[in-house]
């Protein structure tokens, strides 16, 4: 069984203690864009989400893995795979053990199966926290073979992206994760079997222009910054300030690039619909709602 | 003819260079015989020529790979092809003149050629935009490669940019998805791709033409995830560390055929493709004849699935 220590610590129940009279300093949070204070309980309760503006927050790996999946449903898959260093490149060996001690992961991007309303799933979540999330050979060999067990089992798959874009410290081999995943995934075209990407703060580089742009179904959070070419080089090469809302989630909705902009709190929901939809299943008829 | 010797470890070449040419101007002023002393000198330059060339250190073949008189793909396409037809446009939003493609001749057999185009001066490098291509651009390269595809004609893409382009316009109309969308149709095109990096393999906006049943490279091209001077902003805050991340780069045809993810090197005469272009051009021709006539052989749905096991083999990790 390869069920995650993390798995379990992350089931605690999401409900406020009791309000004590007392409330330690470092039980509060603010929210960094609009400076809103709350109890810190109350933002994860909104999935860290702020309750005053709707900035979308950093929200963990272990966390999206617990919202998009049945409780106890996890399994995690290939969580052995470990990168090796290549090129001998400067640090890396060193910056891989720090992040590994630092997230308790192996690498950028948990796989695994599970279930979500009671189907079969097969779910990648990137870690940002690993090296920026970065594509070298482990994330590329997850993704591939993630995206060829959906081909053959028939299970769908949907992909949480984060990503600076290719890890550099891999060279040309994290290049080629791109080919990897994307020829992985077009088996799965060729199957017609489901994938939907989600796109998270931020998703870059070489991970949004390979798998995270090859959804059937594209979604995305809430102001998360996405693109090909990061912001900094941009300004560079045109030599001007980017307008406002410049490759967010709502612009690339707007220029026609992805599917829509689904708030956190409704990940959970549309997925499931979505998958339903391509599935070609019927939706289960419910009873009549009661007039509010 | 004088070649111009640009490049900062090519100074000796350029002093040997200009003592020739100082020799012939005093010989021809004075009417003295002074071939002799010529051709000694030029035989020295030759060996120092050949030594220089030899021992090309990773940033130096950069430099050699980006050189200004480097044979670019219209170059070949008029040296190594015939009966070309440049054929234009995405059909959605315009040409992008930093892509060149369409149908060629290749030993007479109808061959779709499609690749970046750098400028050799600067109006035609602003047109060119430096070889660094728009969504519209790839978009262009697909729909040949699916024309090709459906013609039942080999693909041959040539690989010269610094990379996609990184500006407003490309942002707004999706580069992201089209390298992706070229990358995951390139694996499962059913008909034979042979992918050369004939200068600079820019990252995804190389790549995005360079999904290919065998990879070749030039023996001075580079093939690399970030430029060295990107690398070196980004891990030492100061591009003048290039030299280092060209080295830790591992970007040279040697290092990837070390590292699995090319097939096979076109050597180049000594000098460098700009040295002599015909030459250049002669090896191109031959190992494009080669590579096309053994995939000929092999049936299209096995090149797809050899395609498909060849990029899931690449990778370097441990599965403990
Ligand atoms: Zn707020």
């Amino acid at each position: 069984m390869a069920v995650m220590a993390w798995f379990k610590k992350e089931r605690k129940p999401r409900t406020a203690p009791r309000e004590r009279l007392e409330i330690p300093a470092d039980a509060w949070e603010k929210c960094e864009s609009c400076g809103h204070v709350d109890i810190r309980e109350k933002f994860q309760k909104a999935l860290n989400v702020c309750p005053e503006c709707n900035t979308h927050k950093r929200f963990s790996a272990e966390e999206y893995v617990e919202l998009l999946t049945d409780e106890g449903s996890w399994r995690e898959l290939y969580a052995d795979l470990k990168s090796g260093d290549p090129l001998h490149f400067e640090h890396y060996a060193d910056r891989l053990i720090a992040a590994q001690k630092k997230t308790g992961a192996s690498d950028a991007i948990y796989t695994g199966i599970a279930k979500l309303d009671a189907r079969p799933l097969h779910l990648g979540v990137m870690n940002f926290r690993f090296m920026g999330g970065s594509m070298g050979s482990v994330v590329g060999e997850k993704i591939a073979r993630l995206a060829r067990r959906s081909a053959d089992k028939r299970i769908p798959m949907v992909i949480v992206c984060t990503s600076g874009g290719a890890r550099m410290q891999e060279g040309a081999l994290s290049l080629m994760q791109m080919a990897k995943t994307s020829s992985a995934i077009s088996l799965m075209k060729q199957a017609a079997v489901p994938y939907i990407s989600i796109l998270t703060d931020p998703t870059t580089g070489g991970v949004s222009a390979s798998f995270a742009m090859q959804g059937d179904v594209i979604l995305a959070e809430p102001g998360a910054v996405i693109g090909f070419a990061g912001q900094r080089v941009i300004k560079q090469t045109i030599g001007q300030d980017l307008p406002e809302g410049f490759q967010t989630a709502e612009f690339l909705l707007e220029k026609g690039q992805i599917d829509d902009v689904v708030p956190r709190a409704s990940l959970r929901e549309t997925t499931s619909r979505l998958l339903q939809h391509m599935r070609g299943a019927k939706i289960k008829t419910t009873a009549p709602e009661a007039a509010a | 003819m004088a070649i111009a010797y640009a490049l900062d470890f090519e100074k000796p070449l350029a002093e040997l260079e200009r003592q020739i040419e100082e020799l012939r101007r005093i010989g021809d002023e004075r009417g003295i015989d002074v071939n002799g002393e010529i051709g000694t000198l030029e035989d020295k330059l030759a060996i120092r020529r050949g030594e220089i060339y030899r021992s090309l250190t990773p940033m130096q073949r950069v430099q050699v790979a980006r050189h200004p008189r480097r044979p670019y793909t219209l170059d070949y396409l008029s040296s190594i092809f015939t009966d070309f037809i440049e054929l234009h446009g995405d059909r959605l939003f315009r040409d992008d003149p930093a892509i060149v493609g369409g149908w060629a001749r290749l030993n007479r057999q109808s061959v779709m050629v499609i690749g970046h185009q750098k400028g050799r001066d600067t109006k035609e490098n602003i047109k060119r935009n430096f070889g660094m291509a728009h969504p519209e651009g790839y978009r262009k390269a697909l729909r040949l490669m699916q024309a090709a595809t459906r013609f039942h004609a080999p693909i041959i893409t040539l690989i010269d940019t610094p990379g996609a382009y990184p500006g407003l316009g490309a942002e707004e109309r999706g580069q992201s998805e089209a390298l992706a969308r070229n990358i995951l149709e390139m694996s499962a095109l059913a008909t034979p791709i042979v992918s050369v990096v004939i200068g600079e393999g820019g990252s995804g906006g190389a790549l995005a033409l360079g999904v290919a049943d065998r990879v070749l490279m030039f023996e001075n091209s580079v093939y690399s995830v970030i430029s060295p001077e990107g690398c070196a902003t980004i891990l030492w805050k100061d591009a003048t560390q290039r030299e280092r991340a060209a080295d830790a780069l591992k970007l040279t045809a040697d290092d990837l055929i070390r590292l699995g993810l090319v097939d096979e090197i076109i050597p180049e005469p000594l000098g460098g493709a700009h040295f002599d272009p015909d030459a250049a051009g002669e090896f191109l021709r031959a190992a494009l004849i080669k590579t096309v006539n053994e995939l000929n052989k092999v049936r299209p749905e096995k090149l797809v699935r050899r395609r498909h096991d060849k990029y899931a083999a690449m990778g370097s990790y441990a599965d403990a």
